[in-house]
């Protein structure tokens, strides 16, 4: 575990890589836009990262990579009213994952399953907020359907990053 | 799975609920009735906009929020979004909407719009 206080050029490069792999993977999404054909739904690719981070740094540093990452993809793709809606969306799925992953309870699989869906209900809490109706739990099941399948998705590809990565890591302490 | 980390029974059974549950739910509002006499109510940044009936076919344009349209078309009972200024264009793909309490939403214009029956009264003023 790297040490709370001391910032070591290693932890400053690890999170600057992490951040940059998550600009990246956001940028092939808004290429390539992963839709499955139904509007709203995204793959979240870069949720692949704040699950390695959350498995492979501390949860501050994983936090901090989390919010740069959606302030710096906000800013170049979308604007700052479809940040606010990641920023929700991105926020509730961190701290369900970051809880999730320190319990011993669920796979990375799950971790990322209950992400999936906490960033689409957080963003649903936004859409409701915004345009003050309640109607919008109507598109609630095909969220809630999305999220799984995109979680299990990032979740399998994550596990076996999550694997590699901490040995990787732990063999260059 | 090779490996408990990554997915164990468990992550296993978490998806298998989180699925039923979505498509339960899926089923509930697929086959609720066609609201054949309700009304299409519009709403622009949580103000209602127009209201008009479903029974009847016509073609509205939408001032939505800062400057945003949107052309509604209202035909055979059926709603759907003809064309929007936003950017997405999410809510142009949204498939047409015919039940109680479906709706269509354009966000960057902050437009809704969703059909109630009559007899019910809106469900959503509950909730």
């Amino acid at each position: 575990m790297p040490s709370r206080e001391k910032l070591t050029p290693r932890r400053v490069a690890l999170c600057g890589m992490m951040v940059a792999l998550a600009f990246i993977l956001s940028y092939v999404e808004h290429l390539i836009p992963f839709n499955f054909g139904i509007p709203g739904v995204k793959l979240g690719l870069a949720n692949l990262v704040v699950l390695l981070a959350l498995y492979t740094l501390d949860l501050r540093d994983a936090f901090v990579i989390a919010v740069i990452r959606i302030i710096l993809t906000g800013l170049t793709f979308g604007g700052l009213f479809s940040m606010l809606y990641s920023l929700a969306g991105g926020l509730l799925s961190f701290l369900l994952m970051a809880f999730l992953s320190r319990k011993k309870l669920l796979g990375t699989t799950g971790v990322s399953i209950c992400g999936g869906i906490a960033h689409n209900v957080g963003q649903l809490l936004v859409a409701m907020c915004v345009l003050e109706t309640g109607n919008v739990w109507y598109y609630f099941p095909v969220l809630l359907i999305s999220g799984a399948v995109t979680g299990t998705l990032i979740g399998l590809v994550g596990g076996l990053m999550v694997g590699r990565l901490q040995k990787y890591l732990a063999g260059r302490r | 799975m090779a490996d408990k980390k990554i997915a164990g029974r468990r992550d296993i059974l978490l998806l298998a609920i989180v699925l039923v549950i979505g498509g339960i739910c899926m089923l509930i509002m697929a086959l609720r009735p066609a609201a054949g006499d309700g009304i299409v109510e519009i709403t622009v940044d949580g103000a209602v906009y127009q209201q008009m009936p479903l029974a009847q076919d016509a073609e509205v344009e939408i001032a939505g929020y800062s400057g945003g349209e949107n052309r509604l078309i209202i035909e055979g009972g059926v709603v759907h979004m003809e064309s929007a200024s936003c950017p997405d264009g999410i809510c142009v793909r949204h498939r047409p909407i015919s039940k109680d309490g479906e709706s269509i939403i354009c966000l960057p214009n902050r437009v809704v719009v969703t059909i109630y029956s009559k007899e019910e009264g809106s469900v959503d003023a509950v909730a």
